[in-house]
Formats: C-alpha cells, structure tokens, sequence
C-alpha cells in the first residue's frame, strides 16, 4: 500500500499510476495517424511536388482568382450578418424573458444540426423566382439565387451558431453589480452596453466571429445548390478544386486546396489566440 | 436588493420598448432564416400528397441511398466511440510530452473543411496519390467505394466523442478512479465501473452528434464517393442528384428524412443535458 502512496505525489509523476497507457496511446496515435495525418501530409507532399513557381500561377489564374474572390467576400457578407444577428440572439436570451424563449434558444441548434445539403435544397427552393420568398423578391428585381448573395444567405444559415454560442455564456456570467454601479453613476444603458457590456464579451466576440467567418469559407453543401455555379461568377473555391479534380488536374486541386487550408490554419491560430487572451482577461476579474 | 437570476429582471421600465422591439427583431429574423426553410422541406416533401411522399421514399436509388448513409454510420460511429474514449482517457489521465498538440490534431478536423477532406483523400489513395499504385497493385478499392466514404466519414466525425468527454473527464479528476485501482480493480473495471457511470451522457451526446454529421455529410463523401446512382451514393448526395434530375418533390422527400434526424439529434441534445445538470 505504501508503494502506491508513494506513486502518487501531487504534481508531475501521476503519469503512469492508471492502467491502459500503452493501450490509448497506440490506439490514439495510430488512428490519428492513418485517419487524420497520412491524408493531410498527402496534400502537403503534392504541395511540395508542385513548387513555389507552379503553385503561385495556378492560384493568380484569373478562375482560381475570382472563385477565391468570391469565396472570401461573400463569407465576409455572411460574418457581417452573423455578427450582427449573433450578438442580438445572445442578449435577447440572457437579458429578457418572454413565452418561448427556450424554443428560440433550440432553434439556434437548428442549422448545426441540419444537414448541409438539406439547408442548401430548401434555402434555394425558397429564394427561387417560384418560391416563397423569390415571389416577393422578384417583383422588387432582387434576385438571390445564382448570385453572390445566395452565397452569402447559404453561408450565413450554415454558420449562425457560432457568434451566439460564444457570446451567450459571457452575457450569462457577466457581474450585474457592474451594470448597476454604471446605471446608478447615470450611465444611458447605450453607454453601459458601450463601455461596460462589449468590453467584456468582445474576446469572444471576435472569437465566434473568426470560426464563423472561417466555416464559410469552407461551406460547400449548402453553397452549391443555391449559388448557380457559373466559372468566374459564382464559382466558390472549394467546388472549383472538385471540378479540377474531376478534370483530374490534381495539382490544380492540391494548390487550391492547401489555400484554403492555410487560410483556415491560420483562422484557427487566431481563434486560439483570442481564446487564450480572453481566459487570462477572464482570470483577472 | 435581490440578486438578479431571472433574465429579464435586469431590465428596467424605461427599457421595456426596447426590449419589445429587440425581441420582436430577433424572434421576426430567426423566422425568416430558419424556422420558415425548415417548415418549407416538410411542406415541398408533401406538397403533392402523402402518396407521392411515399413513392420518392421507397425509389429503388433513394432506399439504397439510406441503406447506405446508415451502414456508414453504423460502421463510423463505434470506431468513434472506441477511439474517443482511449484519447480522452489518454489525455485527461496521463501527462505525456506532446499532449497538446495531439489534441489538436484530434481536434483538426473541426478547421479543415470537408472538400479540402476529400481532396486530401483522393490525393492518398487515388490512382496518381501517395498509396494509388500500392493500391492497384494489391487490387484493392478504396475510392468511388464503401471504404473511401468510411474513412473520409471517420476524419470529420474523429474529433466529437473526445470533445464531449474529455473536459468531464478533467473536471472530475482521477482520484475516484486511484481509489479502485488501491482496492485491486482491474483497468477494464475501473472504466467499465467507474469511469463510464461517471462520463455516460456526455459519451451519448458525443456519440449522436457523430452520428448526426455521420448521417448528414455532403462535401467530403461527394469527392471520394463518385457519386454512382445506386451504388455509392449516400442520401445527402442523393438529394443533390434528385436536385439535378429536377425532381424537386423527390428531393424534398429524401431532405425531410434528413430533417427528421436532425430534430431528433436535437431532442436527445436537450434530454441529455437535462440528465447532466440533474447529475
């Protein structure tokens, strides 16, 4: 019994006190390897095997161009949005109560859990010149389907959780005392949301607005129904290296493939970034 | 003064027209962007009549289809399980030098998007890819075929059951465990035992919402599956092909099977954390 005691001091050599090290390791290490790595490095080895030269005139060809064009503008469109819409959810379900706000609070799950295609099929269906919404449309000359905008509408439906999800337990734990000391001092309550409220949610904020912003980018289900697909138009980048994949040019896929990736890396380095800023804010208060 | 717990009881009097007005506009904008289209795949599905509802379900293609999403699933989700319960307890119970960054390449696929999956796929396993020669020479098939759709299935689900898990796992620490392991418990007893009791609705959480993306995913599956009517073809690529075959009822038909799955996804999300808060 005392050996076990021993084997069990506060910090640093706890490793190896539970069974099933070897087992969990190997598991784990050669699922990540096969399943995640081994397809990855695949794509950088052809990155490698294309060169500098090749890569940067198959990215400035003037299709890949506007298809990436195209891609960032209308995720930035559809960030906006979510931003905006993101940041209005979380403060309507924190701040008020009112019948049916866990039924709207449910329905924020709603576009995770849809599948992509199917919130692709039915968005398109509705913004069609037949459809529920393309009918009133139409008559003001706003069509959506076939251009930037269904782009956009699709990506943002795809990524409305993010900003909300992110923000909501930020506004939940947010002190009401520090609200109360600014109303009291006569702060306007567009002041205290100003200089008391953003402050305090706009790490997260920001964080749920840069993984909104990059799950755009790559949204490809729910894009392709409604965007209409027309080279140099509305073409997205992720569907332009499918079709060079079909015109089996793979470096051309490989080198707008790994744009994309090291444009979601380098998302995701931001994202932890902010995310490690907002806990050493969130430790000081 | 009473502690303000109810939301709501922060607002004042003179607010109260703005809080009107700001739940108004979100209620009016979350009705227009999601609730109306997730009405509208019901409505188109049975737009023509139950009968016809029926008979895009039952086409020869469409049943295949979900016979299909539903093998994968049954194959993708426990590997998952399995997998996601050895790196959580790998990484929630030993300390190991490169712990974080396994965990981030657990958790990659989440930021790598599903086409650039695929393309990373067809590049390893295709005829010109890494292993395509390897491949050809032992004449085994892995793409435009029931293993390419596995794996590629494998890579975007692999980081779910982890995620749920993994966090419980660290806030309850491992003493409950030590304290089997002083009294002789075996390590398949301590996690059959205590373990598993302690993590059981977060594993399900993780283990439907795998499901879920198992069932629901389009991107990835399209590159490596070759999309071959009656063969290949899962029910999320089913619905873009009926989409291109204009057949728009049908589409809507396969769609709200889809939509179903997904409100059930969402009502199992709801009892699960009803059961975790009341643990």
């Amino acid at each position: 019994m005392t050996s076990v005691a021993v084997a069990i001091p506060r910090s640093g050599r706890t490793r190896r006190v539970l069974p099933g090290f070897g087992l969990t390791m190997g598991l784990t290490l050669s699922y990540v390897g096969i399943i995640v790595l081994l397809p990855v490095l695949a794509l950088v080895l052809k990155g490698a095997e294309i060169g500098p030269v090749r890569y940067w005139e198959i990215v400035t060809s003037p299709r890949t161009l506007a298809a990436l064009r195209l891609t960032v503008t209308a995720a930035a469109i559809a960030t906006l949005f979510n931003a905006a819409y993101g940041l209005l959810m979380a403060w309507v379900l924190t701040r008020y109560c009112f019948p049916g706000r866990r039924l709207l609070d449910a329905m924020m799950d709603i576009p995770f859990a849809l599948p992509t295609a199917v919130a692709g099929l039915s968005l398109t269906a509705l913004f069609s010149a037949n459809g529920w919404y393309g009918s009133i449309l139409a008559p003001a000359g706003i069509s959506v389907v076939y251009t930037i905008w269904g782009v956009a509408i699709a990506m943002s439906f795809t990524s409305v959780p993010f900003v909300v999800r992110t923000v909501q337990p930020i506004l939940e734990d947010l002190d009401p005392a520090v609200e109360e000391a600014a109303r009291s001092l006569g702060a306007s309550p567009f002041t205290i949301f100003r200089r008391v409220i953003f402050p305090a949610i706009q790490p997260a904020f920001l964080v749920g607005a840069t993984i909104a912003f990059a799950r755009s980018l790559g949204e490809f289900g729910a894009v392709i129904f409604i965007a209409g697909n027309l080279p140099m138009k509305t073409e997205i980048a992720s569907l332009l290296a499918m079709i060079r994949l079909e015109e089996y040019d793979y470096n051309g896929a490989a080198a707008i493939a790994l744009t994309l990736m090291l444009i979601a890396l380098i998302l995701l380095a931001l994202s932890n970034w902010l995310q490690s800023r907002m806990q050493r804010k969130g430790g000081v208060t | 003064m009473k502690p303000a717990v109810v939301p709501g009881a922060l607002a004042p009097r003179e607010k109260q027209t703005a809080s009107r007005l700001l739940i108004g506009l979100a209620v009016a904008v979350t009705a227009v962007i999601i609730v109306v289209p997730l009405i509208y795949i019901f409505w188109r599905a049975l737009a023509d009549g139950f009968g016809v509802f029926a008979q895009n379900i039952l086409d020869p293609n469409t049943l295949h289809a979900v016979w299909l999403t539903a093998l994968v699933a049954l194959i993708t989700v426990p590997v998952n399980i399995v997998i996601g319960l050895a790196a959580a307890w790998l990484i929630a119970r030993f300390t190991f030098p490169g712990r974080k960054l396994l965990l981030t390449v657990i958790e990659l696929p989440f930021s790598i998007s599903p086409i650039i999956a695929g393309v990373c796929y067809l590049l390893l396993y295709g005829r010109q890819g890494l292993l395509g020669p390897m491949l050809a020479d032992a004449d085994i098939q892995i793409l435009f075929a029931l293993p390419g759709i596995v794996l590629v299935t494998l890579f975007v689900t692999a980081p779910f059951v982890t995620r749920e898990v993994l966090p419980l796992m660290q806030a309850q620490g491992s003493e409950q465990e030590q304290a089997a392991l002083t009294l002789g418990a075996s390590g398949f007893q301590i996690f059959r035992l205590v373990t598993l009791p302690n993590i059981r609705w977060a594993l399900v959480y993780g283990a439907v919402l795998a499901s879920a993306r198992a069932i629901g995913e389009f991107g990835a599956v399209s590159v490596v599956s070759g999309s071959i009517r009656g063969q290949t073809n899962t029910l999320p690529l089913q619905i873009e092909l009926l989409f291109n075959d204009l057949n728009i009822v049908g589409a809507f038909a396969a769609a709200s099977t889809l939509t179903l799955l997904a409100l059930v996804t969402m009502l199992i999300k709801t009892l699960v954390e009803g059961r975790t808060k009341s643990d």
